[in-house]
C-alpha cells in the first residue's frame, strides 16, 4: 500500500508515494539519500536518528514515513550554510572535541540547535535532561554538554542566585 | 520496513468509531512508541493500522468552568508537561510526564496510549490512579465513562471492548482542588528508563489531621494500583512521623510486587514502604501543613 504525501526536507520540496511500512528514517536514507540521520537502535533508545520536524526533534525511526505529509524535515546535511560554513553549534561541537566516533552527533546537534532556536534559557539540569534523548556510546558526555553550553551562551544559566534559577525553582 | 498490511486516518472522532465499528481487527495507533516498537519485535504482525494523529481535537486540554479538568486522549507528555493549567493543579500529573523516556519520545507518545497500553510501568499511571481519574471511551454507539482504577486488567490488558476509542482523561475538582502532592519515579537512570517503582500520593489536611490520603503505585503489582488499607487508616490520624511510617508499612500490604530482572520482590516492597513516606512527607507541605523531622 502506498499513498502520496509533500513534505520538505532542508528546503526542497518533495512530493511522492511512500510505502506505508516505511519509516521516516528509511525514506531519509535508502531514498532520498540523507544518510547523516543514522541508524541505532531502531527503537527510540538511542537518538542517533533524531531529525527535526516543523523544528522539534523526534527519534525517526519509530515515525511512520506517511506521517510526515505537510511537515518540514530538517537533517544534520541541512544546518551548515549553503556554502559549507559550518553553524555555530556545529563550530562549538569541533571547538570542544564533543566528537569521537561521530555517530551520535548528527542527532545531537539538531537537538542543541532547536534549543538554540526556542531562544528559551535552561539551567544545566534543564540541558542535560534535553539532551538524555541522546547516547554517546564513546561517553564523551562532558564534552557534548560543554559544546552545548557553548551553543546557548547567554541562556545557560549556572548560577543558584540567578532570578531563572529562582523562577524554575518557584515553578517545582 | 514495519509489518503493516493497511493504514488508514480520519479526522474525527465519528469517522474513527464507524470505521472501527466495520472493522474490528484495526488496530489503533497514536503516538506509535508502543505500537511499532512491539511491531519492531514481532510481537505484532500484519496489522491494519487506523491512526488518530490526525484528530485535533483529541490533542486539547482545558479545565470547564465545574473545575473538571480534561486532557484529550492525544496529548502528548510535551504537551502535558508544559501546559500550565496542569502544572498549577495536578504537577504530579506534569512530574510523571517529565519522567517518561526522553525529549523526542515525549514529544509524540500520547497519555491516552500510555494509558491504553495497559502496562503496570505507565509513568503517567500511578498518579492518574491517585486523583481518580475517569475514562471516557467512545464507539459508534455512543460514550461511557470508567473509573481508571477498573480499566487495567491485567498486564497490557484494559477494558476497551471491540470498537471503543478513549478520547478524554477527566479529573473531577473534588479530586484534586485542595490536595497537596508529590510524584517518585525511581528507575536506575534518570532519563530513558523504565521505572522499577514509582509512587504518587496526594493528602488533604484538616488542622492536625489527614482529611484524606491517596497512595497510587506503579510496578508494585501486574496493575497499577492503589494503597487501600493506607488510605482507610490514615483518615483522621493525627500529622506524625509514626503515623506516616505506619501509613508505609501498611502501603506494602496492597502491593503485589514480584520478582523481575530489573528488581526483586523484597526489594520492591521496601521500596514501597520507604518512598511512600517520602512523597506523603513533601505532599503534606504541598498541602499547606508543616514539615515532620
Amino acid at each position: 500500500m502506498f499513498k502520496r504525501i509533500a513534505f520538505s526536507v532542508n528546503g526542497k520540496a518533495f512530493n511522492f508515494e511512500v510505502d506505508i511500512r516505511e519509516s521516516l528514517l528509511g525514506l531519509l536514507r535508502n531514498r532520498l539519500g540523507y544518510t547523516g540521520a543514522k541508524k541505532g537502535c531502531g527503537v527510540g533508545e538511542c537518538g542517533a536518528c533524531s531529525v527535526l520536524i516543523d523544528g522539534v526533534p523526534f527519534d525517526s525511526c519509530i515515525y511512520l514515513a506517511v506521517w510526515a505529509d505537510g511537515k518540514e524535515i530538517t537533517t544534520i546535511e541541512g544546518v551548515a550554510s549553503k556554502s559549507g560554513e559550518l553553524s555555530d553549534v556545529q563550530k562549538a561541537y569541533v571547538e570542544e572535541g564533543a566528537v569521537q566516533c561521530g555517530f551520535c552527533t548528527p542527532g545531537l546537534v539538531l537537538t542543541t540547535t532547536a534549543l538554540t532556536e526556542s531562544g528559551e534559557d535552561y539551567t544545566r539540569d534543564e540541558l542535560k535532561r534535553e539532551l538524555s534523548g541522546h547516547l554517546c556510546r564513546c561517553t564523551g558526555y562532558q564534552s557534548i554538554i560543554k559544546a552545548a553550553e557553548k551553543s546557548l551562551e547567554g541562556h545557560i544559566c549556572t548560577c543558584v542566585d540567578s532570578p531563572h534559577y529562582k523562577q524554575q525553582q518557584e515553578k517545582k | 520496513m514495519y509489518d503493516i498490511a493497511g493504514y488508514y486516518e480520519v479526522d474525527t472522532v465519528s469517522e474513527a468509531a464507524a470505521l472501527l465499528a466495520e472493522n474490528p481487527k484495526f488496530r489503533l495507533i497514536a503516538g506509535g512508541t508502543d505500537v511499532l516498537i512491539k511491531m519492531h519485535g514481532g510481537q505484532l504482525e500484519d496489522v491494519e493500522l487506523l491512526s488518530l494523529r490526525k484528530i485535533k481535537a483529541l490533542e486539547r486540554i482545558r479545565k470547564a468552568e465545574d473545575g473538571t479538568i480534561s486532557i484529550g486522549a492525544m496529548a502528548t507528555f510535551s504537551q502535558v508537561f508544559e501546559d500550565p493549567i496542569l502544572r498549577e493543579m495536578i504537577p504530579i500529573l506534569t512530574e510523571a510526564a517529565i519522567s517518561m523516556g526522553g525529549p523526542q519520545i515525549r514529544n509524540i507518545a500520547t497519555i491516552g496510549g500510555n494509558v491504553c497500553n495497559g502496562a503496570t510501568s505507565a509513568d503517567s499511571a500511578s498518579s492518574l490512579f491517585a486523583l481518580n481519574a475517569q475514562l471516557k471511551l467512545e464507539d459508534q454507539q455512543g460514550e461511557r465513562l470508567v473509573p481508571i482504577r477498573e480499566f487495567y486488567l491485567g498486564p497490557g490488558k484494559v477494558a476497551l471492548k471491540p470498537g471503543e476509542i478513549l478520547t478524554e482523561i477527566l479529573i473531577s475538582p473534588d479530586d484534586y482542588q485542595g490536595f497537596g502532592g508529590q510524584y517518585i519515579k525511581f528507575a536506575m537512570r534518570e532519563a530513558m528508563d523504565i521505572a522499577t517503582l514509582a509512587v504518587s500520593v496526594i493528602c488533604k489536611l484538616q488542622g492536625k489531621t489527614f482529611a484524606q490520603v491517596r497512595i497510587g503505585l506503579g510496578v508494585a503489582g501486574p496493575t497499577p494500583l492503589r494503597c487501600l488499607e493506607a488510605e482507610a487508616y490514615a483518615k483522621g490520624k493525627e500529622i506524625s512521623t509514626a503515623t506516616v511510617a505506619e501509613i508505609g508499612k501498611l502501603a506494602v500490604k496492597s502491593a503485589k510486587a514480584r520478582t523481575s530482572w530489573r528488581a526483586s520482590k523484597e526489594y520492591r516492597e521496601h521500596l514501597v514502604e520507604e518512598l511512600v513516606q517520602r512523597a506523603l512527607k513533601t505532599a503534606i507541605v504541598n498541602a499547606g501543613g508543616e514539615e515532620l523531622v
